[in-house]
């Protein structure tokens, strides 16, 4: 039986992993999926709280989580192309039209 | 099992509010005059703001609850998209958007904003705090054409979600912690199991702050506003400077006040720190922009920073005088933002300070109108502004913080110098060439209610004060 712990921290682990990937990545589409490996970390912790406290509502949460992803993910790309339409780059440091 | 039927009149307002909006958008195929949908939009938003009050209870197994609390912030809610969809109806032909689903998105991001206002659990908090952003997301970068609305959409868009992602960790957590994540539960379990102190629930207090942060653009989380601000259209500027932004105070609110109400020690210096860094950023930044649409959003950084002595201060006097603040900013900023959407015009952008020079000469009232709009933002009598400042100072002196309200008063002094330039600018300079001004009754009706209510609640401030209060009856603090 491997206990709660591990997968607390793996949880954790993953989702530092996506805010580096955020932190460090100029291309939007990279940024963008590290925003996915941090919201599916989450998920991880809770799916093993929920089972580990007996409780449905984990579980529950993460479907939404998966919804709400999923029209964050449509969205994003849509103001994505429409940029790209624009400008035709996917580089955040290009994105520097207002400043002070 | 009580009766579904009992349930579902609670979440009435936004039942209706869900059918206008899809109503909205399916209209939108056969009607080719956009405006009808607009004053579709208003009518319903007038609609549930005569009937919704008076609804009391819990649905749903506490998820979610109609109280005075929610209501009062419904009302800001519906108040600000009345007034944001009065000040489109003009502007979205000049900038050549003028698309239905603009309505039908300002409607779902106010149902995503009352969602927030009433949860009782953290995943109404955050489902309704996803519905209000990526509609708020997506009317930001509404002017497709434009290079600048697609960069403030993308750049809301971006950190938005990474804020939304340390939200729901935060809430994974507390789920982990205590087993629940109804909101009156979590407090429950910190008061039953003497959780103060633990690291855990200091993480995710943490983790709290920074994603409501970033909704009510508080320094260290404001990064974001300024470019969103100006590169945004101007009326969902003004809709989300005033909407999200009491959506977030809403649910900090429920969030911080009532779940971890018991460990208030652990996040009041946090806030302390936000609200202090929000005033000086704010001010000091706003001194040098030109521009007066990035000028407006660095001053609606500061006063978050300002509202957020409410919350420090705590109890039903802080926050009333918190959601009493609110309520006068959607006034104040509204019309402010009003007076800059009606600059522009065909082929007049209307949005930088030197636009303003001489404007009394041609535009009487309008100077005199933008003139009240920037004393009650700084706070002069006798405004509105003043008064919802001095509600928030008496709070946060009686909680025994003399010492940070001496603080906002100097940031308020610094913040006179942007707002007084404008009105130097308008009166002091002669104009240079002839600014013209959109021909919009709409705007109009929206600059006059806003100007009124701005005065009238200066000369006589005790009613949305008294409502406020009133409204926190019950609410758990």
């Amino acid at each position: 039986m491997v206990s709660l712990q591990w997968y607390v921290w793996l949880s954790l682990t993953l989702f530092m992993v996506g805010v580096f990937g955020f932190l460090t990545r100029r291309n939007i589409i990279m940024m963008f999926l590290s925003i996915e490996i941090m919201l599916n970390a989450v998920n991880l912790s809770l799916v093993s709280f929920s089972h580990f406290l007996n409780d449905l509502r984990g579980n529950i949460i993460v479907f939404f989580v998966i919804t709400v992803a999923a029209a964050e993910a449509a969205i994003g790309l849509a103001i994505l192309i429409a940029l790209f339409r624009n400008r035709a780059s996917a580089n955040v440091d290009e994105l520097k039209e207002m400043k002070g | 099992m009580p009766d579904i039927g009992a349930q579902l009149w609670l979440l009435g307002p936004e039942i209706v509010l869900a059918v206008f909006a899809f109503g909205v958008i399916l209209l939108d195929l056969v009607i080719k005059e956009k405006s009808v949908l607009a004053y579709l939009s208003i009518a319903a938003a007038l609609f549930i703001m005569f009937t919704m009050f008076g609804r009391q209870g819990t649905a749903f197994g506490g998820m979610f609850l109609a109280d005075g609390y929610g209501l009062f912030f419904n009302f800001i809610f519906l108040t600000s998209l009345c007034l944001s969809i009065l000040v489109s109806l003009k502007y979205l032909p000049v900038e050549r958007i003028n698309f239905g689903e603009y309505y039908g998105l300002m409607l779902f991001a106010t149902i995503g904003m009352m969602v927030m206002a009433s949860a009782g659990d953290l995943i109404m908090v955050y489902l309704g705090l996803e519905l209000m952003s990526l509609s708020v997301y997506v009317l930001a970068g509404f002017m497709r054409q434009s290079t600048r609305s697609n960069e403030a959409a993308l750049k809301y868009f971006m950190l938005g979600a990474f804020a939304s992602a340390f939200l729901l960790l935060g809430i994974s957590f507390t789920y982990g912690l205590t087993g629940t994540t109804q909101i009156s539960g979590v407090a429950q379990y910190i008061k039953d199991n003497g959780l103060a102190g633990n690291p855990v629930l200091a993480f995710t207090t943490i983790l709290y702050v920074a994603a409501f942060g970033f909704k009510i653009a508080a320094v260290p989380f404001h990064m974001w506003a300024p470019d969103v601000y100006e590169g945004a259209p101007t009326p969902v500027t003004a809709f989300m400077s005033v909407g999200p932004k009491a959506a977030g105070f809403a649910v900090i609110g429920r969030v911080l006040t009532v779940a971890l109400g018991p460990v208030s020690s652990e996040w009041t210096g946090l806030l302390i720190v936000l609200s202090i860094l929000s005033m000086a950023v704010g001010n000091i930044l706003a001194i040098s922009q030109t521009n007066i649409k990035r000028m407006l959003a660095y001053s609606s950084i500061a006063h978050a920073g300002y509202a957020l002595l409410g919350v420090i201060a705590g109890g039903p006097e802080g926050l009333a005088s918190m959601m009493n603040y609110l309520l006068i900013y959607t006034f104040m900023n509204i019309g402010a933002f009003t007076v800059v959407t009606l600059l522009r015009t065909e082929g007049v952008k209307g949005e930088d300070l030197s636009d303003y020079e001489g404007l009394s000469k041609n535009h009487p009232l309008l100077s005199a109108l933008m003139l009240l709009f920037m004393f009650s933002l700084t706070g002069i009598p006798p405004t509105a502004g003043f008064m919802g400042k001095f509600y928030l100072f008496v709070a946060a002196i009686n909680a025994g913080y003399l010492w940070l309200t001496v603080i906002a008063v100097i940031m308020s002094a610094i913040s006179a110098y942007f707002y007084l330039r404008v009105v130097m600018y308008m009166y002091m300079k002669e104009p240079g060439t002839v600014i013209p001004v959109q021909r919009s009754t709409a705007g109009r009706v929206a600059l006059m209610f806003t100007g009124i209510a701005v005065l009238l609640i200066g000369v006589q401030p005790t009613g949305f004060i008294q409502m406020a209060r009133s409204a926190l009856a019950g609410f758990g603090i």
